[in-house]
């Protein structure tokens, strides 16, 4: 690990005490944050030089309890080339989190994505809707309890192939 | 103030200042146009020619990739990554091979890399060629395109060698490669190395230095380097931008490090910068090829992973091992580690990053791909505001937006 990446993993634990890191099997930096201090955090981290959020998606665990959704944010210093993966578990009844669409203007889109896929509620984005699917939909389809295929099927018999 | 306030506020001075008839018109620009070369809809506000406003509306082509992948074993997602920036194929399907092999640690031997380096070389000169010749369609200039497309052919014809496919290519394998490179490749990408510079350069004399299409050109929806980077930009729209961020020297995979080629940047991120900035790509794809094809190492074609690479038909029907693995694989039994992984390769848009989570079984748990044309596609419209009509077609095919990709 770098000692650009030391130190700033060091700063970000020291500021904020709801935050776990974890370097995990692929070298790769994984914090997992809280979500009132993800917006500040990500903040800090801008004026640090991780001027360039590559990926903001979404999942969905549904056997965690209290945490149920989880945000996934990569973003990268491209100075020091160095990229850290924060996360934010967030419990199935309230799946808020504050929208970055202030600090990157490219956030905007992803989290529209991840709202239409997973409900998951940005606050303070300019224009929440949908975005890929339909305006009608009323469900979130990635949530895993949507079964990709049509479960009253009666024609096709899977069961020996372990799905 | 809001987004929309901020675009409202733009027209507004706009249509103060230099009013051509006073009244505002909502133009459909799409979903089907022959002028958007894909299925993308804008609805423009505009005042004679000037565009006030653009507000866009994707989703026309979503298939739910990320959805589907999560019911499909392993190498059964190859085939489906073919299908996001359809114009390089091949670079899809090999960040996904490396994702996997990423996640269960394999080593590739280095001819692999070298076979990749190349598949994925020529696929990125056939993005380009495409991209570029249709901006010269949209200014009026047919020739080049007819020619390049030309050459856009005999790239195929060189996957097809290698694969049997020509569009969507499916090409390799985790692991490495189902087959070696045979004589017919080697001919054919030599000959291409020998006349395609030729027939590029007479295209790139049609318009590089062209006065009618420089003016055309340049000025023409034009980023600055640190909206592109707010936005996310990747590619060659970032480094037209001037930023010279290109995942193959940030993060080298699939031993880029060896190879000697230049990152080739522009300075106002308009429409001629991002032509020229492929321009130059496609020479140093070229020089990179050149180096690869010289250079290439002796061994194997695929790397040393019974477990997840198909053994020869001939030891399946005579050896026991061969027997379960070929079934295993087939069925998507076997065991992959659990973890997360982020992995991404320069594609011919920029950043293209697979975000993979497993939980050991059979499919992925998650899979997510990182599209560059989806992000950076958003910034549209603060580019062609205040332009005229013509110059946001040229800004969309200079930006090379893939519907596939843009959609998934």
């Amino acid at each position: 690990m770098s000692e650009f990446a030391t130190k700033i993993k060091d700063s970000i634990l020291e500021k904020y005490n709801n935050t776990s890191y974890e370097l995990d099997t692929y070298g790769e930096h994984n914090f997992i944050c809280s979500k009132n201090d993800i917006h500040a955090v990500v903040e800090f981290l801008k004026n640090e030089g991780f001027i360039f959020l590559t990926d903001l998606t979404g999942s969905h665990y549904p056997e965690s309890e209290g945490a149920e959704f989880q945000v996934v944010y990569h973003i990268h210093n491209l100075a020091e080339n160095v990229r850290f993966r924060l996360k934010v578990d967030l419990a199935q009844n309230d799946l808020h989190v504050p929208t970055l669409t202030d600090l990157f203007a490219g956030a905007n889109w992803m989290e529209r994505e991840t709202f239409d896929f997973f409900g998951i509620i940005f606050e303070g984005h300019p224009n929440l809707t949908r975005i890929l699917n339909v305006d009608d939909m009323d469900y979130h389809p990635m949530k895993k309890e949507y079964a990709l295929e049509d479960e009253t099927r009666t024609d096709k018999d899977d069961t020996f192939f372990g799905r | 103030m809001s987004e929309l306030e901020l675009q409202n506020k733009k027209a507004a001075a706009f249509v103060s200042t230099e009013t051509i008839d006073g009244e505002i018109a909502t133009l459909n620009l799409g979903p089907t146009h022959p002028a958007t070369h894909g299925i993308f809809q804008n609805i423009l506000q505009v005042d004679g020619e000037r565009i006030l406003s653009a507000e866009q509306t994707v989703g026309y082509i979503h298939r739910a990739f990320e959805k589907l992948a999560e019911r499909r074993p392993y190498n059964q997602i190859a085939p489906i990554t073919d299908r996001l920036n359809y114009c390089s194929s091949p670079i899809n399907n090999m960040g996904w091979h490396m994702t996997v092999e990423k996640l269960i640690g394999a080593e590739m031997p280095k001819r692999v890399d070298y076979m990749r380096v190349i598949v994925m070389e020529l696929a990125r000169i056939a993005d380009h060629l495409v991209c570029n010749s249709v901006i010269g369609v949209d200014t009026g200039a047919l020739t080049g395109f007819t020619y390049m497309f030309q050459e856009r052919e005999k790239i195929y014809d060189i996957y097809e060698e290698i694969c049997g496919a020509r569009l969507t290519t499916n090409v390799g394998r985790i692991g490495g490669f189902d087959r070696d490179f045979n004589k017919e490749f080697i001919t054919k990408l030599r000959a291409f190395l020998k006349e395609f510079p030729k027939k590029f350069d007479e295209f790139g004399a049609l318009l590089e230095r062209n006065r009618i299409f420089m003016d055309r050109t340049i000025g023409a929806g034009p980023i600055s380097a640190e909206r592109a980077l707010s936005y996310s930009f990747a590619g060659p729209n970032l480094r037209a931008a001037g930023v010279d961020y290109d995942v193959r020297v940030m993060k080298p995979y699939s031993s880029y490090q060896d190879f000697d080629f230049n990152i080739p940047v522009g300075n106002d991120g308009d429409t001629y910068d991002r032509f020229m900035v492929r321009q130059q790509e496609i020479r140093e794809s070229l020089k990179i090829i050149h180096q690869a094809l010289e250079n290439m190492p002796q061994g194997d074609y695929h790397a040393d992973i019974p477990s997840f690479y198909l053994p020869p038909k001939e030891e399946v029907y005579s050896s026991m091992e061969a027997l379960i693995y070929h079934f295993k694989i087939v069925m998507g039994e076997t065991p992959i580690p659990q973890g997360e992984v982020y992995h991404s390769v320069e594609g011919g848009n920029g950043e293209l990053g697979y975000y993979l989570v497993s939980d050991g079984g059979r499919t992925p748990y998650r899979l997510h791909f990182r599209r560059p044309c989806f992000i950076y596609y958003q910034a549209y419209p603060e580019m062609i505001t205040g332009s005229l009509l013509s110059d946001a077609i040229l800004t969309m095919s200079s930006m090379n937006v893939i519907a596939g990709e843009l959609d998934a």
